[in-house]
């Protein structure tokens, strides 16, 4: 196999002395799809956190093969003020700087970029609505196109469904296979069943992270990880396996 | 009412009005946008602290009130950022602290200490040339800063944390930006004083904001109503014998007060707080 684009090794990561993560390993593959699952508090935005660069791993290594400036980030949904002015079009731009840019006009060719990708959301109409205007799927894929208006080699979605209908999350998944073409994707979930048929493999994140090399995730393979999660199979039709419970 | 340009001290004020609405029209929408209006508070009232150095000592209040509010608002900046205590606690003490040594060193001052009413409430009327040199140059660089890095402020003021996946010096500039909102607030202190120079930096703001969502026409409305207001503020001080600074901040109120009238009879009841 090619080089991973990312390279974990034997990593630990903490907030004030707190250990979130240990002894993490994970390699990201080219066009991989990969779902990271687990419990709240599991540590999984922190290795998200860690790997973006802007925590710093209290031991362990990581390699990267690629330019941070080719990864392109959702973060998690409720972070940002709504009643702060600025346009669709302006919060979508973001996502094509790189550095520290002096300059007093656009260029063209970013601007032909967020145009492009404002048509691929859905967005051309609204592009120059204040975010506040929006609702909370037209919010979040205004998100979306400002993490992939750069075309990054790496997606990283932190609960990209979280605050959304089910319309759009459906048409937020069917994007995210189309993009999975070009691009690598690590995509953090708390819903293992709605990702499920989307995804390639499973990282399960609970202060240590075990790495499953399918989608489907058996009850030995619980057994033995101890992972807080459910059972998923796919069948023609995608679908759940609960395991046994009493009602 | 042309015959008021004659006098010297009225095109000083004149000036100092036109300066100022240009440096808190900008910098005051950077505020109002990130929410920084409480930290803005505490910097102003911390910088009294250095005004009463200035007597005590004998140097500039204008200076050691500059002093006061750089480090004031380094040190907010900073303790927020390593997470040393509650940010809004911060403030406050930096807040009370300030007006506290202000308030003992003025004491301590031997004798009568000149233009301290104007520096609680502000004397548009007594602006001295140094200061107007000083403004100049601030709403010089205030504005070259904006405008070269219009959008990096712009991103980082909205999303922080994803401004620094971009590798935006978010750090560098915030320091930067404090330092401008500080320098900004000392300079509006001469002509709007300590108490009331908050609404210089907040009310324009408030009323671009009633008739548009975009960043930079926030700024650029704040500047053109800054500047109504103050003069509006500097004639009725004129002709009715009022504190500038008081009548110049009841301008602002009553145009606020004036644009949401016509807000909702022109364009109905908007929602643009949430």
């Amino acid at each position: 196999m090619d080089r991973p684009l990312i390279h974990i090794r034997d990593m630990d990561a903490a907030y004030q002395r707190s250990l979130v993560l240990s002894g993490v390993c994970l390699s990201v593959y080219d066009r991989d799809f990969i779902g990271i699952i687990g419990p709240n508090g599991g540590g999984k935005t922190t290795l998200l956190k860690v790997i973006l660069g802007q925590l710093k791993p209290l031991k362990g290594t990581i390699d990267y093969s690629l330019d941070r400036s080719e990864i392109g980030y959702l973060p998690q949904g409720n972070q940002v003020d709504e009643s702060f002015p600025i346009t669709v079009r302006e919060v979508v731009a973001a996502g094509l700087e790189h550095g520290l840019k002096l300059s007093i006009r656009t260029n063209p060719s970013e601007n032909h970029k967020v145009g492009s990708i404002l048509e691929k959301v859905g967005l051309v109409s609204l592009q120059y609505r204040s975010i506040g205007e929006l609702s909370g799927g037209e919010l979040q894929r205004t998100m979306l196109a400002r993490a992939i208006v750069s075309s990054p080699r790496l997606l990283v979605l932190d609960e990209p469904d979280t605050h959304v209908d089910n319309r759009f999350e459906i048409e937020l998944y069917e994007l995210l296979r189309e993009l999975n073409e070009t691009m690598t994707i690590l995509l953090v979930s708390h819903d293992i069943g709605t990702i499920s048929p989307y995804i390639k493999t499973i990282a399960c994140v609970n202060r240590d992270l075990h790495y499953h090399t399918s989608n489907e995730i058996n009850e030995e393979q619980l057994k033995v990880y101890n992972c807080p999660i459910e059972i998923i199979t796919h069948g023609t039709v995608p679908h759940r396996v609960m395991k046994e419970h009493n009602h | 009412m042309l015959q008021l340009f004659e006098y010297g001290f009225i095109q000083n004020a004149f000036l100092a009005a036109l300066l100022m609405s240009v440096t808190c029209g900008i910098i005051g929408t950077y505020i109002v946008s990130r929410r920084m209006v409480f930290i803005s508070g505490g910097i102003t009232h911390a910088s009294f602290g250095g005004v009463g150095i200035g007597y005590f000592f004998g140097f500039p209040p204008l200076a050691g009130a500059a002093l006061f509010a750089v480090l004031a608002a380094l040190t907010t900046e900073n303790l927020t950022r390593r997470k040393v205590m509650r940010n809004d606690s911060i403030i406050a003490i930096m807040w009370s602290l300030g007006m506290a040594l202000g308030i003992i060193f003025v004491y301590l001052t031997p004798g009568y200490a000149p233009n301290l009413m104007s520096f609680l409430f502000g004397s548009i009327i007594t602006v001295s040339k140094t200061d107007l040199w000083l403004m100049l140059i601030l709403a010089i660089v205030v504005s070259i800063f904006f405008t070269i890095l219009f959008k990096p402020i712009l991103f980082i003021a909205f999303d922080e944390q994803f401004a620094k996946t971009r590798g935006i010096p978010v750090m560098l500039l915030n320091y930067l930006l404090i330092i401008l909102v500080a320098l900004t607030i000392v300079l509006s202190i001469r002509i709007a004083g300590i108490i009331l120079v908050l609404s210089v930096l907040t009310i324009p703001q408030n009323i671009a904001n009633l008739f548009t969502n975009r960043f930079g026409r926030i700024m650029i409305g704040s500047i053109i109503l800054g500047f109504i207001a103050s003069i509006m503020g500097l004639v009725i001080s004129y002709y009715l014998d009022l504190p500038s600074g008081a009548t110049i901040i009841f301008s602002l109120v009553v145009m606020y007060i004036a644009a949401r009238f016509i807000k909702v009879v022109k364009f109905g009841r908007g929602n643009e707080h949430k």
